[in-house]
């Protein structure tokens, strides 16, 4: 395999997310909350969202891992907050297909910090951890429209 | 082989999968706490196995199946011999060290142990070592005891006698830890048990790697390892029990070569060892595990562990030079094993790997399946470097050269 370069890993973006998290704390009335782990590393996150009608209200998150792993959840909490169910959605969906190899995600503005994250699909075992915050979003929207559907019947 | 004729860099010739680059650089593998690199004469006598003597074992009247039974008996002496067991009837084929851990909580544990009885294991157990009794205690009632560790990641045995009660059935404690690589007082824990008539299992997954194991010596009731830490296959694995116990233990797993008539409604048990190897076990891995024996028996436990203790404590002096970097376990070197578990800075272990093995250098990080360790230094995970026979100081070289790279990143 040919050897990937530390320096497209290890982005001093990443780094200061690492070392000053974004949105990292408890969130007071939240409505949804899904805690993950990788239990092959010990990585973990608890992941918490307060949503309103279709609208992301605010979001924060707990837990402790690499930098990659923790990273990545700080710099998808800036894209959250605000958005649409259909904008997480699709945030994730984007996120995933830069992991998997895709090239014209990385041009997409709408990724914001994450596009620093790129490099770490040259890294086949740590795409999990890029990827552990965005399965927790996926489980807590899952969850939610659950919530939602229960709720109308 | 005698100390002085102790070469690893000839060793490191027998060791195929040393001899390869990883990223362009030469492999400096660290990560044999986990599972070792495997000599040509094992490798050979499994495809020779495979080419010549394939068969089923006590099934077969042809030539075949009697050469496969000859040598997988055979292997079955070697190991016996490996850890001074009276005979070859009291050593059990099993997958690993975690299926004859499971075996004994099963087939002993579900017979001997009841409601508001104790089994007795430490807070530095792998998770192969700790979560078998929990299935035990939650099946039976029982309530599952821990022995604490200090913070030099020692047992702490002062209070064990309070630990140890008349309802105490089982005690099971690792040799060596694999996280810490702290090498127990077994038979300190031996007679204490003894004293209040628990019988003692040992997980000897690693203690059998990196120590002479005598099971008479340590005067323990089961002894579990397995093969793949100690140049052998993958797969394959021995418990080691008392013969009378065994004896009068019920079978763990149902099936063919474990009986000896069967009915409609019940059957009758074949002879120890055979009552608890059900199915076609795996051949080729016993096989290759006493061929593993016979190439580690030639060079000598003795002069293999003087080298290990030389690079750890080469190994030792070199990291504790490094700014940031914290080693766990006991700092003596006479109750250390060939394990380093380190962390450094607020580098992850896990970046720390990433970063190592862009340098060709293999070690383990994380949980090192012992949360209950990781938790009790309150850290999340850990780097480890763990050696072997073939490792030299150059490896250890390496690693330090690889986390002068992870502190130019994260320092
Ligand atoms: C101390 C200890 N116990 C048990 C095990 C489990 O061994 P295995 O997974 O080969 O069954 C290991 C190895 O990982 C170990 O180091």
């Amino acid at each position: 395999m040919e050897t990937p370069q530390l320096s497209s890993l290890y982005q001093q973006l990443i780094l200061e997310h690492y070392r000053n998290p974004r949105n990292k704390g408890e969130l007071e009335e939240k409505t949804v909350e899904i805690h993950m782990a990788n239990p092959v590393c010990g990585d973990e996150i608890r992941l918490q969202l307060r949503i309103e009608g279709n609208r992301i209200e605010d979001v924060k998150f707990l837990g402790s891992g690499c930098s990659i792993s923790q990273a990545s959840v700080s710099m998808m909490t800036i894209r959250l907050k605000g958005s649409s169910i259909d904008q997480a959605d699709e945030l994730a969906k984007r996120f995933t297909d830069m992991m998997h190899g895709d090239e014209s995600a990385v041009k997409e503005k709408s990724l914001g910090d994450l596009r620093a994250l790129q490099g770490v699909s040259k890294f086949p075992v740590r795409i999990k951890c890029a990827l552990l915050g965005f399965d927790a979003l996926q489980e807590a929207l899952k969850k939610e429209a659950g919530v939602v559907e229960e709720g109308a019947t | 082989m005698s100390i002085e004729d102790f070469d690893p860099i000839r060793i490191r010739k027998d060791f195929p999968a040393l001899d390869q680059t990883v990223h362009g650089k030469p492999l400096a593998y660290l990560d044999n706490a986990a599972t070792s690199q495997k000599p040509r004469a094992v490798l050979d006598v499994l495809s020779e196995y495979y080419e010549k003597d394939n068969a089923n074992v006590h099934r077969g009247i042809h030539e075949l199946s009697r050469r496969a039974t000859v040598a997988f008996e055979a292997a079955r002496e070697k190991v016996a011999s490996w850890i001074n067991a009276p005979s070859a009837a009291e050593c059990v084929w099993t997958r690993g060290t975690t299926e004859a851990i499971n075996l004994v909580a099963t087939a002993w544990g579900l017979d001997h142990v009841g409601k508001g009885d104790e089994i007795l294991i430490s807070v530095m157990e792998h998770h192969s070592n700790i979560v078998p009794w929990q299935l035990l205690a939650a099946r039976t009632g029982a309530t599952l005891k821990y022995i604490e560790i200090d913070d030099e990641g020692r047992l702490v045995l002062d209070g064990l006698e309070s630990l140890l009660t008349e309802r105490t059935k089982i005690v099971s404690i690792s040799d060596v830890s694999n996280s810490l690589g702290t090498i127990n007082p077994v038979k300190k824990i031996v007679d204490a048990s003894r004293a209040v008539g628990a019988i003692v299992m040992v997980d000897g997954a690693q203690g059998v790697v990196h120590t002479k194991v005598d099971v008479q010596d340590l005067g323990c009731d089961f002894y579990a390892f397995g093969g793949h830490k100690m140049c052998g296959p993958t797969g394959v694995g021995v418990l080691w029990g008392r013969l009378e116990l065994l004896e009068a233990m019920s079978p763990f797993q149902g099936g063919g070569e474990m009986i000896q008539i069967v009915g409609r409604d019940q059957s009758s048990w074949a002879a120890v060892p055979h009552k608890f190897e059900a199915g076609t076990p795996n051949i080729a891995g016993a096989i290759g595990l006493g061929a593993a024996v016979d190439y580690l028996s030639k060079i000598g436990t003795k002069a293999i562990s003087m080298h290990e203790n030389e690079i750890m404590a080469y190994a030792m002096e070199q990291l504790s030079l490094i700014p940031g970097l914290r080693i766990f376990g006991p700092s003596s070197l006479e109750d250390r094993s060939a394990v380093i578990s380190f962390t450094m800075g607020d580098a992850h272990p896990h970046d720390i790997s990433t970063i190592l093995d862009t340098e060709g250098v293999a070690i383990r990080a994380g949980h090192h399946c012992a949360q209950l360790v990781m938790k009790h230094f309150g850290v999340p995970a850990t780097a480890r470097a763990s050696f072997y026979l073939y490792s030299t100081r150059e490896d250890v070289d390496r690693l330090v050269k690889g986390l002068d790279q992870v502190a130019a990143i994260f320092g």
